[in-house]
């Protein structure tokens, strides 16, 4: 098989708040034999939070993100839900509204780039099963989590809205579960997997967004998970650092584990934990010493 | 059109309760063969007729109208009359679960107590306020551009899914909710209405209004009508900028500081923002943040990382801006 090349989207958080999930993307990647060229020059999505104010600036600053892709004839791949809906939302206006598309170019213009709708939107748990290959990955396993029970989180924003995410049923996910079974693991079901972790209204509605993440850890803890696993970032920092008031919330105490989806498949690839970043987990992962 | 009418065993869980009667709700078991041409509300009806005359639910138009019939298949809310068995047995294979739309509002059975979803309909005006004269002389004409703005929002039959679908309005009782968001948008983007400002500012008010959306897309992906009520909140969301009517609140300077911060840097300063959104309140973020620092989450101001050709950046900031700068 060809190499698999793409343009990375870090997105802000993987080079700040969760520091574990850049480097543990680019440990899977290595492993993997996946290239990555990092996109230096991409700007903020806007987190959905430009985007209610200033709609036209918000899409042209995507815009441009997507254009930097193209320019490298590279599908775009995200390693956070939120940046993957609000690229691949532009994406499908851009691609379906010829006059925003040609307002949009003029303003590129005058900073020499064009948006052309070449370049695929991908989240990088796509690009591994689907791209890559679960079955390729499952033949590459050496350490299977054989021994532990680990319950997906999929992150609203990966999902929904349907239109723009064809992969995944959003009210029956398959993918995490999948790539978990294939890392060895047994899939957890519980209700709250795919439902939202609260993120978007931390700062306006904490008891909410607290309520919300305390409901998803509840649920898995209920169901007996030793760890739960997601694909986004903002779901992890609301379910890793932001736990303990997710318990408070909900009357819990919580010692729930969170890995990113790329530390569970580095694990069972082999990957050491310090590799993958365990260590600046605030809920410790214990099971790895 | 396909004549191939297909035939399964599917075992239904149904919820099954009467607050007169029962202290807890419980599951009873129907075995049924269902035909693939058959809908949700096909089953409800069978269960009552053939199985127990006992069990209660809502219906009346049967054509996607009336809104009686929401119900949750699976956990997913939708109107029994409109969602093919075909496709529920294709996404939840041939174990359905039949709820109602709330559990804990509920009646009996499939029928639930709708106050809430009423008294957040109420409160928002869902009607159209004009002086209007009382002997006008020609029509209030709405041009078909005008009225384009309206049309989706009032495909609303006020059904509940999306009401009932919403984790926000499970978690904090004052929230209105994506009907009545949706429903308001409606009056909002109506060129006659004469209360657009007052109800907007409702809107826009903090812990019932707009800005306690969690952004989850559940109320877009089951409305049975397309609403898309999310939409209308993100249009809400910017109605309130544009005209000015905003307050400045943690949330409000919170998405205005998103461009601030990429004026910036092109990529967020995460400190920062919360930093610009919360003021001197930032305060309460301290205990976290410090169990954050000691595990090389914080990123200090000087190790932030900046987007490369930042000229460009800001460039596209002062030509592609169309809100004027608020707080």
């Amino acid at each position: 098989m060809e190499k698999l090349k793409y343009a990375l989207f870090t997105g802000c958080t993987a080079k700040q708040s969760t520091p574990e999930q850049m480097m543990s993307t680019m440990a899977v990647a290595k492993k993997l034999g996946i290239e990555l060229i990092e996109l230096t020059e991409a700007s903020c999505c806007g987190a959905s939070h430009l985007q209610d104010y200033d709609d036209f600036l918000s899409v042209v600053l995507n815009a441009r993100n997507i254009a930097y892709a193209e320019q490298k004839g590279l599908t775009m791949v995200t390693i956070c839900n939120t940046c993957q809906l609000n690229s691949a939302m532009t994406k499908h206006r851009l691609d379906n509204d010829p006059e925003l598309k040609a307002r949009v170019n003029e303003k590129l213009a005058e900073v020499g780039l064009e948006y052309k709708g070449t370049s695929e939107i991908v989240h990088f748990l796509y690009a591994i099963i689907d791209d890559f290959g679960l079955d390729k990955i499952k033949e590459m396993v050496v350490k299977p989590l054989s021994e532990f029970n680990i319950a997906p989180f999929y992150g609203c924003h990966n999902i929904r809205p349907s239109e723009l995410h064809k992969k995944d049923n959003p009210y029956n996910p398959t993918s995490l579960d999948d790539l978990i079974i294939a890392c060895g693991g047994e899939s957890v079901d519980y209700e709250e997997k795919n439902k939202c972790c609260g993120f978007h209204v931390e700062l306006q509605a904490p008891k909410t967004a607290a309520t919300l993440s305390g409901n998803a850890i509840a649920g898995a803890t209920d169901n007996n998970a030793d760890m739960m696993v997601t694909p986004c970032p903002l779901c992890h920092l609301k379910l890793d650092t932001q736990a303990e008031h997710a318990g408070e919330a909900v009357g819990r105490e919580f010692d729930m584990p969170v890995l990113h989806m790329q530390q569970m498949v580095g694990l069972a690839l082999g990957c050491s934990p310090e590799e993958l970043g365990l260590q600046h987990h605030v809920v410790d992962v214990n099971f790895t010493k | 059109m396909s004549t191939n009418i297909t035939t399964q065993k599917v075992n239904f869980k149904v919820f099954r309760f009467n607050a007169d009667e029962d202290y807890l709700p419980y599951y009873e078991d129907y075995t049924m063969e269902v035909t693939s041409e058959e809908v949700v509300l096909d089953i409800l009806n069978r269960i009552k007729w053939d199985h127990d005359g006992s069990f209660s639910y809502r219906r009346s138009c049967r054509h996607g109208i009336c809104g009686a019939c929401a119900i949750k298949v699976n956990g997913r809310s939708t109107l029994a009359c409109k969602e093919s068995m075909n496709t529920m047995l294709e996404w939840f294979g041939n174990e359905l679960i039949i709820e109602p739309l709330s559990k804990k509002r509920a009646v009996k059975d499939m029928i639930i107590d709708k106050t809430d979803f009423w008294d957040k309909h109420e409160e928002i005006h869902p009607y159209l306020i004009s002086d209007v004269e009382e002997h006008p002389e020609h029509e209030h004409l709405v041009t078909p551009e005008e009225a384009e703005e309206l049309n989706e929002a009032d495909l609303c039959i006020q059904c509940g899914a999306c009401h009932y679908a919403c984790p926000v309005v499970e978690a904090n009782d004052e929230f209105f909710g994506p009907a009545a968001f949706a429903k308001a948008y409606r009056f909002e983007a109506d060129v006659r209405d004469d209360a657009h400002t007052s109800r907007l500012k409702l809107l826009g008010e903090e812990n019932k209004g707009v800005w306690d959306c969690v952004k989850c897309y559940e109320c877009a992906e089951v409305c049975p009508k397309d609403v898309n009520p999310i939409d209308k909140i993100t249009k809400l969301h910017q109605m309130l900028f544009k005209e000015n009517v905003v307050q400045s609140n943690v949330a409000t300077r919170h998405a205005v500081g998103f461009k601030h911060s990429i004026a910036k840097r092109g990529v967020l300063d995460e400190g920062g923002l919360v930093l610009y959104s919360e003021g001197t309140k930032i305060v309460k973020h301290v205990p976290v943040a410090f169990k954050m620092f000691k595990k090389g989450k914080i990123t200090m101001p000087w190790n932030i990382p900046t987007s490369d050709n930042m000229d460009e950046i800001k460039k596209l900031i002062a030509s592609s801006s169309t809100v004027k700068d608020r707080f």
